[in-house]
């Protein structure tokens, strides 16, 4: 694990000109939810730069933006003001049919538990994403290999019931990381699970983010696996700082 | 198409369920589509298998009630021969009698008869499939229905109180029922001497001769009947074929009243299925959330529910059409009024389709409401 110490904002490391090359930067993203008096600023001048292959960590309470973070940041909301740059695209303005076309394209997801379908086999979740993003297995995509490479092999042909927290959680970020998106956004994966599982399935995460050259957000409140994250950042009343 | 039949198959219990419904629909819709077939048939092919486009009755008389209340003068007919979109014109007459047919074997069976009155040799005359043609003054040609509850040619039927005797010498070969009653085609003279009431030998009153029931029309090739024109110059008020149906007795209220009830079962079909895949999207929402977060486009979600609605709706009605003709083909044995024709059936299986995916349509726009922000946090 590194902090930076030399960024000019809290989430910065990189110039200016390697941020927009690749990798995801948040810039100066605000967001409020709810309307009136219940009014909350969900996230207040966020700043966030991470580079291909990096693993970055993001901790805070409960209810701190860390899920608006991502929510932002995957393109699943549009904040009320700043930007989010993929690869350079800025994908915050973007039409709801474009924000989807980016994210079955760009953006992978890791949800808690793994959120996998239950009709599907493990093989079958990664073929989906496959599908979803209109994209072949054979093409170039080898969802069974990375069932190898996440140790999920020989439970290809089970079904989410079948399989333990951990395994169903090891299939998801298989699935997120098939259709090579340029971004793994990853929500509270160790939420589920014991200790041993846990890191575990973080040390898959930061292994995977290096072999796959993927931008890594993960947040947790797990403090136990922080070691494994390039960079750790945490975030309070919707402020992030190192 | 890739994740909707992975589901069909995980969760073929409940889809399977679902398929049981429709297809019990299906097989209610078949019984009833037969029943109205052949209701249709014991009530109005009599009239379906006249050569004819429409009938003029006696002028101001009502449909619900022509031919039984209908008389005419036979000159009529010349009138409505003059019009230039008339191709014939020939008096027609109709009534229903109760008689008593004596079998060659001297057995004597009761027996309805709607007496069809025509001149022999005019367009009305009927084809004969065996036997003899309409011409002897007592002779009838009967529907082959007649035949099939034990009569046969050579048969005497004698009409009930006024004795008349009546000989069976031909058949049309096919079915010719009015208001559920067999037909029997007789030369015109003797329907008029029935229709007034005389017996063997008797004299009908003055002008029976000149009467009939309505004039039948058949339109000049490629013309259509200028209908109000021909009651101005006829004195008539006439009406099509189709809307003459009406006039046969009970016809309107059994053909609404199945048709209500058909009508009814397509609504229970559409709202089941559109109810199942509201519960369905329901259950999903999650499931679908984390979808559409995967990037999936709302018409991808709704494509793949509209195929499992198409599988499930195709496949149970084609088990219920098939369940209902195998059970429907025993009931065509029976005396039930019950016919299969593949015109309603394959319409009643399109709109059992159709209205069964319309309701799976209405019910899957939720999927544009799935908010795929929900994907994040720990509902699972």
């Amino acid at each position: 694990m590194t902090t930076s110490s030399t960024s000019p904002r809290p989430g910065y490391r990189r110039d200016r000109a390697e941020q927009e090359r690749g990798g995801l930067l948040v810039e100066g993203v605000t967001l409020s939810l709810g309307d009136g008096d219940a009014t909350v600023t969900a996230l207040d001048d966020v700043h966030l730069d991470v580079a291909p292959g990096e693993f970055v960590a993001i901790v805070g309470p409960s209810g701190s933006g860390k899920s608006s973070l991502l929510a932002v940041a995957g393109a699943l909301t549009t904040p009320d003001s700043g930007r989010v740059l993929l690869d350079g695209v800025d994908i915050s303005r973007a039409s709801a049919r474009e924000k989807a076309r980016h994210r079955r394209e760009r953006i992978g997801f890791v949800f808690q538990s793994g959120n996998l379908i239950p009709a599907l086999t493990a093989l079958d979740q990664l073929r989906f994403a496959l599908d979803v993003a209109g994209r072949r297995a054979g093409d170039g995509y080898d969802p069974r290999e990375l069932l190898d490479r996440v140790g999920m092999g020989h439970r290809a042909r089970h079904r989410p019931h079948q399989l333990s927290g951990g395994e169903r959680q090891r299939v998801g970020i298989a699935r997120a990381l098939v259709t090579r998106p340029a971004v793994l956004l990853v929500d509270e994966p160790t939420a589920a699970l014991d200790r041993a599982r846990s890191d575990d399935i973080v040390t898959l995460l930061a292994a995977e983010t290096h072999e796959a050259n993927v931008a890594t957000i993960m947040v947790t409140h797990d403090h136990d696996v922080l070691h494994h994250c390039d960079r750790v950042l945490s975030m309070v009343d919707g402020r992030l700082s190192e | 198409m890739f994740l909707a039949w992975r589901e069909l198959v995980f969760a073929r219990a409940r889809f399977g369920l679902m398929s049981g419904v429709v297809a019990l629909i299906a097989i209610l819709v078949v019984l009833l589509s037969g029943l109205s077939s052949g209701l249709v048939n014991d009530g109005v092919s009599g009239l379906q298998r006249l050569p004819v486009t429409a009938f003029a009755f006696a002028e101001g008389t009502k449909t619900d009630s022509a031919f039984s209340r209908s008389t005419v003068n036979v000159s009529q007919a010349e009138a409505w021969k003059g019009r230039p979109d008339v191709g014939d014109a020939a008096p027609f007459g109709n009534m229903l009698v109760n008689a008593k047919a004596t079998t060659a074997a001297g057995t004597q069976v009761p027996i309805d008869l709607a007496l069809f009155g025509v001149e022999p040799g005019s367009f009305l005359a009927p084809a004969v499939s065996d036997g003899a043609k309409l011409g002897d003054p007592d002779g009838i040609v009967v529907s082959q229905t007649v035949l099939d509850e034990g009569l046969a040619l050579g048969d005497t039927v004698v009409i009930d109180r006024l004795g008349t005797r009546l000989k069976v010498i031909g058949t049309t070969g096919d079915q010719r029922t009015f208001g559920h009653v067999d037909v029997a085609y007789l030369p015109l003279r003797a329907w008029q001497q029935v229709h007034a009431g005389a017996g063997p030998g008797d004299e009908a009153r003055e002008g029976a001769y000149e009467e009939a029931t309505a004039i039948a029309l058949r339109a000049r090739d490629g013309s259509r009947i200028d209908l109000a024109g021909g009651d101005a110059a006829a004195g008539t008020t006439s009406m099509t074929l189709e809307d003459s149906f009406s006039a046969s007795p009970g016809y309107s209220a059994e053909t609404s009243t199945l048709t209500l009830i058909q009508v009814f079962l397509y609504a229970i079909s559409a709202l089941v299925v559109g109810t199942f895949f509201t519960v369905w999207t329901i259950q999903r929402k999650h499931e679908l959330a984390v979808i559409r977060a995967m990037g999936a486009s709302t018409g991808y979600l709704m494509r793949d529910t509209m195929i499992q609605a198409t599988v499930i709706l195709a496949g149970s009605t084609a088990v219920g059409f098939l369940a209902g003709v195998g059970g429907g083909t025993l009931l065509t044995t029976t005396a039930m009024p019950f016919a299969l024709e593949a015109g309603p059936l394959v319409l009643a299986a399109l709109l059992l389709v159709g209205l069964g995916l319309a309701g799976a349509a209405a019910a899957v726009g939720r999927i544009v409401r799935v908010d795929p922000l929900a994907a994040l946090g720990g509902q699972r």
